[in-house]
């Protein structure tokens, strides 16, 4: 099982090693480490959100509100930074986490407590937050000249060849993996997927952990948030408007399974770059963007037809042969 | 139990619980909703009770009822397809092209609803041949069939269908009532019928309640749900036709986010996100509350975003509503 499992995120990587040298030869270049650099700094933000939202798969849940979330958080610190300029850039950082740690709560105790199924909860919150941006902003934008100069660069400030967005991401990521391996908390997480009833018995609250995963995907999403409006310059109701599905896309890539209790953070950031590295490849070798959805859309299908190769089968047989009456 | 002995003739929806008084009454607080959005609206609104305005009102929500029926029986059966939208914006992009062949109105409706047929075969053909989740597989063609679009059209819009195509979309039968709101009018009876009073009916609520009972009683499952994909295609490539046929073009943008509208619809509907229990009552109901929401909104001047916001809401609101009363009546006894 253990092999198995690392083998998923191996071929994922090989297909990206492969496709990187692929598109090489078509345009010399792109697998230079500048340009490789550039892609990861791309696709920081959905490697950030893939984490999260994975969190929320493992319970065997799903978040579809981190996209309007995030939009809401970022317009909020935005608003912040544009009415109260002299607020140093990190403590609008700290807002924008706990910004979304309270729109993530707000998910979680409707799951917890209330018992909603978790699709039903944050597609609601999905249109309610997204809503909610264009009544504080009053239908407005934050436009690039109303936001500090510290706000615009904190994502761009390089460190050790890289800016600091990507290492926003390197930092999640390292604090994510201690989380989901390291700890009671992570464990519980992947217990309560695997088998709800039996993690009852093992003395995990299920409700509770659930509230939880819910808070992390949050959080994130929260944070990137201000990491967005920073890239982008700009606050707006549109911002990252149908973004959810490109995150769920990513941890369905990346072999998370929507049935819960299965996936690697690795491949949660696997996926994220599958789906960077497409986006980045497009203009390069001349495909008009225009094609990026549809590939995209057959890359996850791809994947998840994959997928369940290694997940169903023994279930499946055994009720096709007891079920045949011959 | 005395309960159940009384309904012998009947065989219930779902095994008794709590929640099953309220659930059985869903579609009766559905209507007094309705009733007091209709008398809040008249009072708001002096513009509200023309028979005219009442028929525009009808268009911003008859083309995503449609897929709301089939998308309730999908519900039921436990199953969900998150591709309507993209389905209709690839069906509008293949009539489009069929224009630009000389094709005229028959065949343009033809090829409309049979692209959205064929799209549902593709889904259904994943979720039961390959045995996937149908959330994943349909989040992947959300994105496969409106990018297909986006190749063909780009930024490009196709324009000039005929005047015969526009019939469907703008034409009205009889004085104010128009033919979207007819043809679903008659749809609901249709798959009123064929959920309520069916054995393929009855099978879908089995399959909703217990995919691996109904297997062993001889329901053939994986037919039942290929099936309900089809017809969630087919119910798409009709609003699709409906769609094109009155805004008169086609943009790979068209519809862009309705499948949440539409799941909302359901939802709100009473029909059980988890399967197993709903009526297509409800399901019409929540449709017409939708319906009057935005437009009573939209009378006020409430922006469409702000909107959003009331049915967001609304939609959490209906569903914790008798959960919460189930927990203080628990809590009391």
């Amino acid at each position: 099982m253990k092999s198995l499992l690392r083998a998923r995120e191996l071929w994922l990587a090989v297909i990206i090693v492969a496709m990187v040298t692929a598109i090489n030869f078509r345009a010399p270049g792109f697998a230079a480490p500048a340009n490789l650099a550039g892609i990861l700094n791309d696709t920081s933000i959905l490697i950030i959100l893939a984490l999260g939202q994975m969190a929320v798969i493992l319970t065997r849940c799903i978040d579809l509100s981190v996209a309007s979330n995030l939009a809401l958080s970022g317009m909020i610190v935005a608003l912040v930074n544009a009415a109260y300029p002299e607020v140093p850039v990190q403590l609008l950082m700290i807002l924008a986490v706990g910004c979304g740690l309270v729109f993530g709560a707000f998910n979680g105790v409707l799951v917890w407590l209330l018992g909603i199924p978790a699709i039903v909860v944050t597609l609601g919150t999905l249109t309610i937050y997204r809503g909610l941006i264009f009544l504080i902003a009053g239908g407005q934008w934050v436009n690039a000249d109303q936001l500090s100069e510290d706000f615009v660069q904190f994502t761009r400030i390089e460190m050790l060849g890289l800016p600091l967005l990507s290492w926003y991401a390197v930092l999640a990521a390292a604090l994510f993996f201690v989380v989901m391996t390291r700890t009671s908390l992570g464990r519980s997480i992947y217990a309560i997927g695997v088998n709800p009833v039996a993690s009852v018995y093992a003395g995990i609250n299920v409700g509770r952990t659930t509230f939880v995963a819910f808070c992390i995907s949050g959080m994130l999403s929260g944070f990137c948030g201000y990491l967005w409006v920073s890239r982008y310059v700009i606050g707006s109701v549109e911002v990252a408007k149908g973004y959810e599905l490109t995150v769920v896309a990513a941890c369905v890539i990346g072999g998370i399974s929507i049935a819960g209790g299965v996936g690697t953070f690795a491949g949660a950031i696997l996926g994220a770059l599958f789906l960077g590295v497409i986006n980045s490849a497009l203009p390069v070798i001349n495909i008009s963007p225009f094609w990026q959805m549809a590939i995209s859309g057959a890359a996850i299908i791809m994947a998840v037809v994959l997928n369940a190769r290694g997940e169903k089968r023994g279930n499946r047989i055994i009720l096709r042969q007891t079920g045949e009456p011959s | 139990m005395s309960d159940a002995a009384s309904t012998t003739r009947h065989i219930p929806n779902r095994l008794d619980s709590p929640l099953r008084g309220a659930l059985l009454s869903w579609p009766s607080l559905l209507l007094v909703v309705a009733v007091i959005l209709f008398v809040v609206n008249s009072f708001a609104s002096p513009y509200f009770l023309s028979p005219w305005s009442l028929s525009d009102a009808t268009f911003n929500f008859t083309e995503k009822a449609i897929i709301a029926l089939a998308m309730a029986l999908l519900i039921v059966s436990g199953e969900i397809d998150l591709s309507v939208a993209s389905i209709i914006a690839l069906a509008s992009t293949a009539m489009g092209m069929a224009l630009q062949f000389g094709i005229d109105t028959p065949g343009l409706v033809l090829i409309g609803i049979g692209t959205g047929l064929i799209c549902g075969m593709f889904n259904g053909l994943l979720v039961t041949g390959l045995g996937l989740p149908s959330i994943v597989v349909t989040i992947g063609t959300l994105s496969f069939f409106r990018g297909l679009s986006f190749m063909v059209l780009g930024d490009q819009a196709f324009k000039g269908y005929p005047e015969s195509f526009a019939y469907f979309g703008q034409g009205y039968v009889w004085w104010v009532v128009s033919f979207e709101f007819v043809l679903f009018l008659a749809l609901a009876v249709l798959f009123y019928v064929v959920l309520h009073r069916t054995n393929f009916g009855r099978h879908v609520f089995v399959i909703g309640n217990n995919s691996i009972a109904a297997r062993f009683s001889g329901v053939r499952v994986e037919r039942v749900k290929f099936l309900l994909f089809c017809l969630t295609g087919l119910m798409s490539g009709i609003a699709s036709v409906l769609l094109t046929s009155r805004l008169a073009s086609t943009r790979p943008s068209i519809a862009l986010g309705w499948e949440l509208e539409v799941v909302t619809m359901v939802v709100l509907g009473g029909v059980a996100i988890l399967g197993g229990a709903g009526t297509i009552q409800g399901v019409v109901l929540a449709a017409f509350i939708m319906g009057l929401v935005t437009f009573g909104l939209g009378l006020l001047n409430v922006p469409g975003i702000v909107m959003s916001i009331f049915i967001g809401a609304l939609l959490i609101f209906v569903i914790a509503l008798p959960i919460v009363f189930r927990m203080v009546r628990e809590r009391r006894t």
